[in-house]
């Protein structure tokens, strides 16, 4: 079934297109817009962190060994990561590449 | 019970909208606005009124400070002059578009540069389509009763917007006049309390001024647009309600000795009193002129513009801002438009009047009328700057 993003008529929009749900820009999947995407070498990554820290978009986590992977639903490929890496950890690979 | 009093209107403003019952006032001081900010920062510190006054450092401040206030779901008052309205200029269409209902006095007064304090239209004219309600006030009387009606029309569920209410710098502002000032018990009861649609509460939580990708921005745009023109219904109707109440009449375009003239001015603000004494001594002297006073500039109303000028030969739009480089007036711009695909259409000449607080005599109005009267086919396509000296 096709999910509704938004409303579909002028006149179904809230007085003041205000939204009532919280959390809703969840629901607005920004990965489609990447042309680049990060590709993290565990092998280098020290986990420090500074990748999660500086994105811009907050969709790096940290998983149960301790190193970070973005969330590609979210990564917009702005390459902040992988500037900011300073091991050189993450590189930065065209989207439709390996 | 109403009281008549002598009162210059400034302050009659700032009375009447401390009669109103607001939470929040964020005033920023200017020329000739300041009396204004002045005495309604004087009430609040007294203790007349229980409400914030927020002290701000700029116009763009204060008006965010209304945004804000607005949206937390107090009824919050703003007042400014010339430079200050621009300054808010950006945040004017953000606090129409999260429709909320701030209501504004402007103290008309020309912009820069060169610097001028004076009088005109050009500060409201630029702000023409930021979302905003938009009333002209004639007389002190009208700038206190529609500093009242505003809260009840800006509030109304079917209406939710912001008004500013044009009040003719120094023309009007300082002006000493008698007037009426209705007490607290009858405005009490024409104007309820302000029942928010929504507030920014953290129990009840919602996004207000959320982004819009290019999805939905049209159809957000075609509401503002449809919630702009829809209001004109609920202002006629609050407008009556205050005929009812107070007896005193309020329409969208108030007519003066229109039956069967031939020629017809319009005027929109404190210019209407000096144009109507004029209309008088033509009337005398057998000219069948008329004028026609535009209250509600927006919504533009269109059924009673041409409902007005209906069997008139002639149309002067007299305008206080000059559209540079462009079609001279915005008003007699917008007028001729409104005319454009009408079959029996008014010749419609425009003349740019007492800008930057040139001041408009009775015989300068008779002038202006006769020389319309008989202005050639060729002259009409261009605006007549009344007066400059070349």
């Amino acid at each position: 079934m096709k999910q509704k993003k938004w409303p579909e008529k002028w006149h179904e929009i809230n007085p003041g297109c205000m939204v009532f749900e919280p959390g809703s820009a969840h629901a607005y999947k920004t990965g489609s817009w990447r042309a680049q995407k990060p590709i993290w070498d565990n092998a280098k990554c020290i986990k420090c962190g500074v990748c999660y820290l500086y994105c811009p978009e907050g969709c790096i986590a940290e998983d149960e060994k301790g190193f970070y992977s973005a969330d590609m639903d979210y990564c917009k490929g702005c390459g902040i990561c992988a500037h900011e890496c300073w091991p050189g950890a993450i590189e930065m690979k065209e989207e439709g590449e390996g | 019970m109403a009281k008549r009093i002598g009162m210059e209107v400034a302050i009659a403003a700032a009375e009447a909208v401390a009669l109103c019952n607001i939470d929040v006032a964020a005033v920023y001081p200017i020329t000739p606005q300041s009396h204004i900010a002045e005495h309604l920062a004087e009430i609040v510190a007294d203790g007349r009124i229980d409400a914030e006054f927020i002290t701000v450092e700029s116009e763009h401040s204060s008006i965010s400070a209304c945004c804000g206030a607005s949206g937390a779901g107090a009824r919050a008052y703003t007042a400014t002059s010339s430079q200050g309205l621009m300054y808010m200029h950006e945040v004017l269409p953000i606090v129409s578009a999260m429709r909320l209902p701030v209501v504004m006095g402007l103290a008309n007064r020309a912009v820069s540069g060169p610097l001028n304090i004076w009088n005109d239209h050009t500060d409201i004219m630029p702000q023409r389509d930021s979302g905003w309600i938009a009333f002209f006030a004639e007389n002190g009387q009208e700038v206190v009763d529609m500093s009242i009606q505003s809260f009840k029309i800006a509030e109304h569920p079917d209406v939710m917007l912001p008004i500013v209410l044009n009040i003719d710098g120094f023309q009007l502002t300082h002006m000493v006049e008698a007037l009426e000032m209705p007490d607290q018990k009858e405005v009490n009861r024409f104007l309820p309390d302000y029942v928010p649609y929504a507030t920014l509460h953290p129990d009840r939580p919602v996004s207000m001024g959320t982004a819009a990708m290019p999805e939905i921005f049209t159809e957000v745009l075609k509401a503002k647009d449809e919630a702009l023109i829809n209001s004109k219904k609920t202002i006629i109707k609050i407008w009556k309600e205050w005929k009812e109440l107070f007896g005193r009449e309020y329409n969208p375009v108030e007519k003066y000795k229109t039956e069967g003239a031939e020629t017809l001015i319009m005027t929109m603000g404190s210019m209407g009193e000096t144009a109507s004494l004029a209309i008088d001594e033509l009337r005398a002297e057998g000219v069948p002129a008329g004028l026609i006073k535009l209250r509600l500039w927006r919504p533009f109303p269109f059924e009673e513009l041409k409902e007005a000028v209906k069997g008139a030969k002639r149309l002067i739009v007299t305008d206080r801002a000059i559209s540079f480089g462009g079609p001279g007036g915005p008003v007699a711009s917008e007028v001729r438009s409104a005319f454009y695909n009408e079959k029996d259409r008014p010749i419609i000449s425009n003349f740019v009047i007492g800008m930057g607080g040139r001041d408009v005599t009775v015989a300068n109005f008779k002038d202006i009328i006769q020389k319309a009267i008989k202005m050639k086919k060729q002259d009409l396509d261009k605006y007549v700057l009344y007066g400059v000296r070349e």
